[in-house]
């Protein structure tokens, strides 16, 4: 391969790795890009909504090229057992703005996209080449990679591992332990394509408008996990997702559980006359902050997925991705002016830059989350059941008295959990979240 | 029947095989990315890929042995983080350029 010596070899065209070779590029460094597949964006999956922020501190004109599906103006939680839900739907003409601040997409476009506004930007992108490993000097210091390519070695003062939740070259170089089960979940996810004013009918939409459904209860049958659906121009992003650590407990098929999903009585009239055209299965790291690998070292720096950086309570990780791929190319590029090395010390940089924004006070404010709701089936169960009886109950007009009615929902619930269960549940959840 | 039976009877119905037309793949023949170490037994991870890996990749053999034929492998990495450590399987990306190619993603 090239025998010139890079500034920085970024791992990935994801997310993170399109804005740290962005970031560099426009910096003015030397950039080399790789990403395994054939285009950026062929090996990629996501929900998809875009938060708009985090992209615009890197190209704060993405709206004029970028493709965008729908902005946001509706989000619909929703708690479902076997034959019902209990929504919480949030709508707002004031999310028809200028500037929305989310939009969905499609990762196999968007990446697309971007990777094309990092060339323009100067870096250099080479597909269809699967980095192996890392390669060291005697010291120990990270200098380059090796790729599947004949004479596949390349080097460069600093390595952005970009490659996504899976983590391989981190891995194999024993930058990381191995994920655990505990800490990722599986999503699998379809795409549903129907004309577009079908959907606006369907959701209750015009022009670029788009509603977001997020559901969990009986659906992922007690293991910790969610649903979505997502409107997209022409298509529905439909998709579930479970801890793997739940899946191989439960022996449960993560495409059994999309056709339950999709067969729900709530969904089906939504999916109902579309056509698929296709089948997704992606991991996403869910176990927060006591998850995260070691994000630096000589020579080495690590960004996005590939850090465990997401927040599964609020589904984001592009943005967090994004973030800390700015984040690590400005560290660099300081460095870089300074004249000074990419060693383990002076990239502590980075954990600061983190400190300093919404990165690492979100993931330790929702440190405890992925173990509340790992070790809570009855979030997952129960839960939704007692709800959704509760609302029936409340809402039905059958001749019993309120108070009656009243008294049969508390029951139902302390015959479901013990007082003391519901109280527990009440004040771990509360002390998670604080 | 009761309801989680019911549920797990129409789970087994799903063709996952059917879902992955929907897909385009790039095969690198005669090189599969995900080898499976021989063994008499089969652990309970690796008889727990036989239902949860998405593309249904894995399966029991007559003589109960797992078995993987990787062709329509969504790179997902499920079977690496299960069976990866243990030496269960083998976990590598395909060569570059091949493999599964998301067109919506
Ligand atoms: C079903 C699902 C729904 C989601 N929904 C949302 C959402 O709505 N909003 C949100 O913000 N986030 C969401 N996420 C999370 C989001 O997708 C990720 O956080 C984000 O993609 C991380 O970006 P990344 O660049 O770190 O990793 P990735 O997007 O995974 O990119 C990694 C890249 O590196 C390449 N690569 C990997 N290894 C190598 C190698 N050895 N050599 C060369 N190239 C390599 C890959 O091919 C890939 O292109 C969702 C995730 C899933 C799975
Ligand atoms: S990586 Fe995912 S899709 Fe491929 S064989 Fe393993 S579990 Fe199945």
């Amino acid at each position: 391969m090239s025998q010139e010596k890079f500034d920085a070899i970024v791992v990935g065209a994801g997310p993170s790795g399109n804005a740290a070779a962005y970031t560099l590029a426009r910096k003015g460094l030397n950039v080399l890009q790789l990403e395994r597949g054939e285009y950026p964006g062929s090996k990629n999956v996501q929900g998809a909504i875009l938060y708009a922020k985090a992209l615009e501190e890197i190209i704060p004109d993405f709206r004029e090229s970028a493709p965008l599906e729908r902005h946001i103006i509706e989000q619909r939680l929703w708690m479902l057992d076997d034959s019902s839900y209990v929504g919480m739907h949030y709508r707002s003409e004031d999310f028809n703005e200028d500037r929305p601040s989310r939009y969905t997409i499609l990762r196999a476009q968007f990446d697309k996209w971007f990777s094309q506004q990092v060339r323009d930007a100067g870096a250099v992108l080479l597909c269809e080449t699967t980095v192996t490993e890392l390669l060291r000097d005697e010291s120990g210091r990270v200098i380059g990679v090796a790729t599947d390519r004949d004479n596949g070695t390349v080097y460069a003062d600093v390595v952005i591992l970009a490659e996504g939740v899976n983590g391989l070259v981190g891995r194999r170089s024993k930058l990381r332990e191995e994920l655990q089960p505990e800490s990722v979940a599986l999503a699998v996810k379809e795409m549903h394509f129907l004309p577009k004013d079908v959907i606006d009918a369907r959701f209750n939409l015009k022009g670029g408008e788009g509603v977001v459904i997020e559901g969990m209860g009986t659906i992922t049958e007690g293991m910790t996990g969610t649903a979505f659906i997502y409107t997209n121009n022409e298509s529905l992003s439909v998709g579930i997702g479970c801890l793997v650590s739940d899946l191989a407990q439960t022996g449960r098929s993560p495409a059994g559980l999309l056709e339950a999903f999709k067969n729900h009585p709530s969904v089906k009239p939504l999916l109902a006359g579309s056509e698929i055209k296709e089948y997704a299965a992606h991991l996403i790291p869910e176990g927060g902050l006591k998850a995260m690998p070691e994000l630096f070292g000589d020579g080495w720096i690590v960004v996005g997925d590939a850090g465990h950086f997401v927040n599964a309570v609020h589904r984001e990780g592009s943005n967090l991705a994004m973030t800390t791929g700015r984040l690590a190319a400005e560290t660099v590029a300081d460095l870089k002016q300074r004249g000074v090395p990419c060693s383990k010390a002076n990239l502590r940089a980075y954990t600061k830059r983190l400190e300093d924004c919404f990165v690492m006070k979100d993931m330790k404010k929702y440190k405890d989350i992925p173990s509340f709701l790992h070790g809570n089936r009855h979030l997952f169960d129960l839960y939704p059941r007692l709800v959704s009886k509760a609302a029936q109950n409340w809402f039905r007009v059958d001749g019993k008295d309120k108070l009656t009615k009243e008294k049969e929902i508390l029951t139902s619930f302390r015959k479901g959990r013990t007082l003391s269960g519901l109280l527990g549940d009440a004040f771990k959840m509360a002390r998670a979240w604080r | 029947m009761t309801k989680l039976e019911m549920g797990a009877a129409a789970q087994t119905a799903v063709k996952v095989e059917e879902k992955l037309f929907y897909n385009r793949y790039l095969v690198d023949a005669g090189r599969p990315h995900i080898t499976v170490r021989p063994h008499d037994t089969p652990s309970a991870a690796l008889l727990a890929l036989t239902r949860i890996c998405p593309a249904g990749c894995y399966s029991q053999a007559d003589g109960g042995q797992v078995e993987i034929a990787s062709d329509g492998c969504m790179e997902c990495g499920t079977c690496r983080v299960l069976c990866g450590e243990s030496g269960d399987i083998e976990w590598n990306y395909p060569r570059g350029g091949f493999g599964v190619l998301y067109k919506f993603g």
